[in-house]
């Protein structure tokens, strides 16, 4: 028997190749030798010596690019380190991730951020891109030496977690970020508006017992940056954006030529604020699940293109931290393993998106809003590649999850379409544990 | 109805029928209260926790009295003095309890929702004595059994609710549990305090006013919430003064309303502020007849929580 997970040189045959730059989903053959993808012919089988993996009854994509994740190295390595995230990420399809900066210490050195990019090399398991932040320390006082950190590596900037609430800062920021052609990524969030708040503002709110943040504390938060954006020329992209509002604001300014983008995540297009009834506090998340009518106009802003593309904001918090009183936990829940499961079936499956538009904006899209590479299957494009059941029926089980922390909602939740694994240059990182039946053959 | 529950963590989970069969049963223990010997064996051999994480008197005396007269064993856990104030969980605190085989726990805590998150991994039954802004689903029930036994019946009658509705655990459990029984609930209160669509709130809704004239115009009780300027992060409202000018009930306020109207205050009084001297001390105020109550209304939770009932018309005898 050929073990073709080994070798660095085998077609990936007859699988449904989704590739989201040419808007092509059919069936065809890719050939992987030495970590590049060196031939694609659209037929179900090949004439080769090469191994073969065949893959027809999945679909092949690019690997999936989270701009926006939390991997809490250095300085939280108890909630998740850069393997375990790694590990995860690779399990949800992920072949690339931007991490954020509110690390500790925080990214705002060029040590800092060598010191990830190494530790990402080491591990392995995942292309990792890291953000600095947009301020030091993500006080909101004094911007970052952004020349330095470019140097070092950084592809953006956030102070995600907070906001600079310092309009005069913002404004340095952009424009000081223009310079070096650097995005600055925004958690925007009012934060006297949003102060104590536990969940959105709302009946539930008012039913709980817990103090509510309103959709009017992020659109706020959202209308001050994009005018900055405007008089600075300056490029801002718009973090897990949830709120109608908001995405009416980014539409608008889009047309007038404002230089945003901007990103949703799997639960603000999924899940909604009455759920929080349960007190569960894996559900406890900033920028707060909102109403169904906030997720009907992100999912039309997704089709419109005014939300570019998905991130995941995966932030992991162990039990000890989750376990609590509800008002005593932190913001956050983990995404990078439900991704893809969460969104195809609550949106492809229910005929909410087609399954190419997923993937581009899982692929292609964050890959452009950032300037980061991959996001296609191409003849030359390094082989980062993800391999899709789409009509596998699946539960999360707690024991399956890779990450450190296990703060999701989803345990025990069922889905339609699973990863099977992913490709990192060539390299095969199965999704299932060695327990689960592998359906391949070769 | 039977009473069937394992916990009372709230009023708006609950059935009108529940909530009748609660009230009916505190009225039978009110009269164990008027006895010289005022106990009755029904929850002997049970031991009960009361875990106060907010300071109290009123409810945590009424709870340990209405324990005591149903023959329970009790202990009582404040805040202050304990292994809470060095940094032990609410967690773990519990599990210590739960270690010691304790069959009730009465808490009072500060976090909404902080019961629920007990019930979740605790046999033992879960009694809320009110949890951060949630619900006090006792204090509700004190409160209409008191109105009850001043009209014979809840259904039809007007109550207005008045004061910081937002942060208020009593304004929701009454607005609960009036409405399912029938009543009509206006909340008033300023704008600075009236949570997010409270229009909603209830079985059917109340009505809002922001002028309390017109609020009280038709009621049959007001029931008057204490102000607590001081525990507000961010001040809501300005001043006490401004306060009592506006949204204080005072003698001259009381004409508009009708001149059968009771009022009602979960206590602790603020006078001069929410409630002038008059009216606290006045012959239209039941508020020492609702502390009177809440035991019995107390002794008739735990009684039901535990699993007891009453044959037609048979309590036990001491």
């Amino acid at each position: 028997m050929i073990d073709w997970k080994d070798k660095r040189e085998f077609w990936i045959a007859g699988a449904k190749i989704a590739d989201p730059e040419s808007e092509r989903l059919r069936v065809g053959s890719v050939c992987v030798q030495r970590g590049t993808i060196t031939d694609i012919v659209w037929q179900k089988s090949v004439e080769t010596d090469l191994p073969v993996l065949d893959a027809e009854r999945f679909v092949l994509a690019p690997g999936f690019i989270d701009i926006h994740a939390h991997l809490r190295e250095p300085g939280y390595e108890e909630k998740e380190t850069i393997e375990t995230g790694s590990a995860a990420a690779a399990v949800g399809g992920y072949t690339s991730l931007v991490c954020m900066a509110n690390t500790n210490p925080v990214i705002d050195d060029p040590s800092v951020v060598e010191y990830i990019a190494c530790r990402a090399q080491q591990v392995g398991r995942c292309r990792i891109h890291v953000a600095g932040a947009v301020t030091k320390g993500l006080l909101g006082e004094i911007i970052n030496e952004y020349y330095h950190l470019k140097r070092a590596g950084v592809v953006a900037l956030s102070d995600d977690g907070s906001y600079v609430a310092n309009s005069q800062v913002m404004r340095s920021a952009l424009e000081y970020a223009r310079l070096h052609a650097l995005p600055v990524i925004s958690h925007c969030e009012d934060s006297f508006l949003a102060q104590a708040s536990q969940m959105n503002e709302g009946y539930t709110s008012t039913r709980l017992g817990l103090k509510g943040s309103p959709a009017a504390a992020e659109e706020i938060a959202v209308s001050r940056d994009l005018m900055l954006a405007q008089l600075t020329g300056g490029r801002l992209h718009v973090a897990h954006v949830s709120t109608a509002g908001a995405v009416d604001l980014i539409r608008r300014a889009k047309k007038k030529g404002v230089r945003v983008t901007a990103e949703a995540t799997p639960h603000h297009l999924t899940l909604d604020d009455r759920l929080l009834e349960s007190y569960d506090t894996s559900l406890k998340v900033n920028p707060p699940l909102r109403s169904v009518k906030d997720i009907d106009a992100l999912r039309a802003g997704l089709l419109d293109g005014t939300i570019d593309c998905i991130a995941t904001d995966h932030a992991p918090h162990n039990e000890i931290d989750k376990d609590v009183e509800f008002d005593e936990a932190p913001f956050g829940m983990i995404g990078l393993e439900t991704a893809f499961a969460q969104l195809h079936t609550h949106l492809v499956s229910k005929g909410v998106v087609e399954l190419l538009d997923l993937i581009r904006f899982m692929t292609l899209n964050p890959a452009s809003v950032l300037g980061l590479p991959g996001g296609r299957i191409k003849k030359d494009e390094p082989a980062d590649l993800v391999l899709i059941d789409t009509e596998e029926e699946w539960t999360l089980q707690k024991k399956l999850i890779r990450s450190r922390s296990k703060n999701t909602p989803l345990i025990g939740a069922s889905f339609t379409g699973r990863v099977q694994g992913v490709f990192l240059e060539g390299k095969w990182q199965s999704a299932l544990t060695a327990d689960e039946k592998q359906g391949m053959k070769t | 109805m039977p009473f069937n529950r394992r916990h009372l963590l709230g009023l708006e989970e609950l059935a009108a029928d529940e909530i009748q069969t609660i009230l009916d049963t505190a009225d039978t223990f009110k009269e164990i209260s008027e006895r010289p010997i005022k106990k009755v064996p029904a929850l002997r051999g049970k031991t009960i926790a009361n875990l106060f994480y907010e300071p109290s008197t009123r409810t945590r005396i009424s709870f340990e009295l209405a324990e005591k007269r149903l023959s329970a064993d009790t202990v009582s856990f404040s805040k202050a003095g304990s292994s809470v104030s060095k940094g032990e969980s609410l967690r773990d605190t519990v599990e210590n309890i739960r270690a010691m085989k304790v069959d009730m726990v009465v808490m009072r805590h500060s976090s909404s929702g902080s019961h629920r998150y007990l019930a979740n991994f605790l046999d033992a039954s879960v009694i809320n004595a009110g949890d951060g802004q949630h619900e006090h689903p006792t204090q509700g029930l004190l409160d209409m059994m008191t109105l009850r036994r001043h009209w014979g019946t809840l259904e039809g009658k007007h109550v207005t609710i008045i004061g910081d509705i937002m942060h208020s655990r009593v304004a929701r459990s009454n607005i609960w549990g009036l409405t399912k029984m029938g009543a009509a609930v206006t909340v008033c209160g300023p704008s600075t305090m009236m949570p997010a669509e409270v229009e909603k709130l209830g079985d059917g809704g109340v009505r809002v006013e922001y002028d309390i004239r017109a609020a009280i115009a038709e009621a049959d009780a007001i029931n008057i919430l204490r102000i607590q300027l001081e525990r507000q992060k961010a001040r809501l409202f300005p001043s006490m003064r401004e306060y009592f000018e506006v949204f204080g009930v005072t003698p001259q306020v009381l004409e508009a309303a009708p001149a059968h109207c009771i009022v009602m205050h979960p206590g602790p009084m603020n006078r001069g502020v929410e409630i002038g001297q008059d009216v606290a001390d006045g012959e239209r105020a039941v508020i020492l007849e609702q502390v009177t109550n809440g035991v019995a209304v107390r002794m008739a939770v735990l009684f039901l929580v535990a699993g007891g009932s009453f044959d037609a018309g048979a309590p036990e005898q001491p």
